[in-house]
């Protein structure tokens, strides 16, 4: 049985077409997806993402517990401030990629992937030791992601208190449209500047007629992930999963070894980087004409040998170029190293590149 | 409502075909397109490659999905829209006119015979839709 969200009634009425994403009826698109990546990129969208689920840690021993379970340093995260993390198991494999919003040192606000709400929810209920409570809270909030150039004007004018003064990653409980109880955070999945709200589920439709009466043109998944990979932000599922540390995929940034008190996967994932990394997640682009998708085989240059797998492809809206993600062979993962990606049994030549692929110099390019 | 014109056959795999004597030039559906999404990629045979009714021909992506095309008849591949290939959007905008993709030299004419015809074939779309 499929969920909806509390904004199905407007994505209908908006015309999307809906298809079921980790449990949940999405919108998939409304007019289009390139036009509405553009959107995103040249003014603002709006993203219904109340799949997204939320749990909370709290008690005197919350910040205790948290730092217990993710890879980043909350003691350097402030009151008011969020944190990109992850949850890892004993073996250092990626349990879920997360945003921890620092209430206070007693309260933490965590998002979690869709797909990995029960998973999340049971492991930190089984961590979190006993001076802390763990609270399922997903089905408690719908969340929206208003992202693009012109987002952050627009939101702050939605908002009491404003919330324009915030720095990226920081947040704070406002009324949206009307709707008291909400936390607007400065963080996003788009590349762009922009908001995401979280609000009561009765409130969703008021904030979401606000935003659209305002601008924001509606965006569905499509756009969410070719956004997202264009400036080769990782999704669950694809890049990320149980059998991949977090330092495989790239995100040795969040990965605090050192922080006082260590966490579950610590151990490790520091052997695994004594040892040297045998394969890493690299971005590329395809020279050859195709597109990689989710799961082709890649080989070396002229081998006829899968060393590896595409865990992200798309052909990139901005640059025109199919681009993707992909594990590779340490020693294959060096910018400009070339390999090959098999595209229906036909090997198509890629090169490693650096990510993101768009940045905002390459977006004023003609 | 999308148009199908009469003048025009269609599979169930929604591709249509124009015939004009022994010669079919070949497309998707303004149904397909609609499924599909934004087509960002298109890959075609070459000049005088040899298709088969309802054998894969190539391949459309949209910016979520690989679907696989599907000749309608048998025969030699004698056109080729390369324009289309290096601009797929052209898909997007006018699947039955700018989006034709290859003309096929048909070599078993009696296949025209297991088309569907507008009626049938808006027939099966409204069956889908229930």
């Amino acid at each position: 049985m499929t969920q909806r969200t509390p904004l199905y009634p407007s994505h209908l009425a908006a015309g999307a077409r809906m298809v079921e994403f980790a449990g949940f009826e999405m919108p998939v698109q409304y007019q289009g997806v390139l036009e509405e990546h553009a959107a995103v990129r040249n003014q603002a969208g709006i993203f219904d993402v109340s799949h997204m689920g939320e749990v909370v840690l709290q008690g005197p021993g919350a910040l205790q517990a948290a730092q217990r379970l993710v890879t980043n340093d909350l003691s350097k995260c402030k009151d008011g401030q969020a944190q990109y993390s992850a949850l890892c198991n004993e073996r250092g494999g990626v349990i879920d990629d997360v945003i921890v919003y620092r209430f206070s040192a007693e309260r933490l606000f965590v998002c979690v992937n869709a797909s990995r709400r029960e998973k999340d929810f049971d492991w930190m209920l089984a961590h979190a030791g006993e001076r802390a409570s763990v609270r399922q809270q997903s089905d408690e909030w719908a969340q929206m992601a208003v992202q693009g150039p012109a987002a952050p004007g627009l939101v702050d004018r939605l908002c009491e208190p404003r919330v324009r003064d915030l720095a990226y990653y920081h947040f704070r409980e406002a009324t949206v449209a009307g709707v008291s109880g909400c936390i607007v955070a400065r963080t996003g999945y788009t590349g762009e500047d922009g908001f995401e709200v979280f609000c009561p589920p009765d409130g969703a439709r008021r904030i979401w007629d606000a935003a659209v009466a305002a601008g924001a043109q509606p965006c569905g998944l499509g756009a969410r992930d070719s956004l997202r990979l264009e400036v080769a932000y990782r999704l669950y599922g694809n890049d990320l999963d149980e059998e991949h540390t977090p330092l495989e995929a790239g995100l040795g940034w969040i990965v605090k070894l050192d922080k006082p008190g260590g966490f579950i996967g610590a151990d490790a994932l520091r052997r695994q980087k004594a040892e040297g990394l045998k394969r890493k997640l690299i971005g590329f682009k395809l020279s050859g004409k195709g597109i990689a998708r989710h799961g082709y085989p890649v080989r070396p240059e002229g081998v006829e040998k899968h060393v590896g797998e595409v865990t992200s492809g798309t052909m990139s809206p901005t640059l025109k170029e199919p681009i993707g993600l992909a594990y590779l062979p340490a020693e294959m993962s060096r910018e400009g190293t070339r390999f090959e990606v098999e595209i229906r049994d036909r090997p198509v030549a890629a090169q490693v590149v650096k990510t993101p692929f768009v940045t905002k110099e390459a977006q004023k390019k003609p | 409502m999308a148009d199908y014109p009469e003048s025009m056959k269609y599979t169930k795999e929604h591709e249509w075909a124009r015939i004009s004597g022994k010669s079919a030039t070949v497309g998707i559906t303004e149904f397909a397109k609609d499924q599909l999404g934004d087509v960002v990629y298109l890959e075609l045979p070459e000049l005088g490659a040899e298709v088969k009714r309802g054998e894969p021909f190539g391949v459309v992506e949209s910016t979520k999905a690989v679907s696989e095309l599907f000749a309608p008849v048998t025969g030699k591949v004698t056109k080729v829209n390369q324009e289309l290939v290096d601009a797929p959007e052209g898909i997007n905008d006018s699947p039955h006119e700018k989006g034709w993709m290859i003309e096929i030299e048909m070599s078993l004419p009696d296949e025209l015979g297991q088309l569907l015809s507008a009626a049938q074939y808006q027939e099966l779309l409204a069956a889908e839709e229930r």
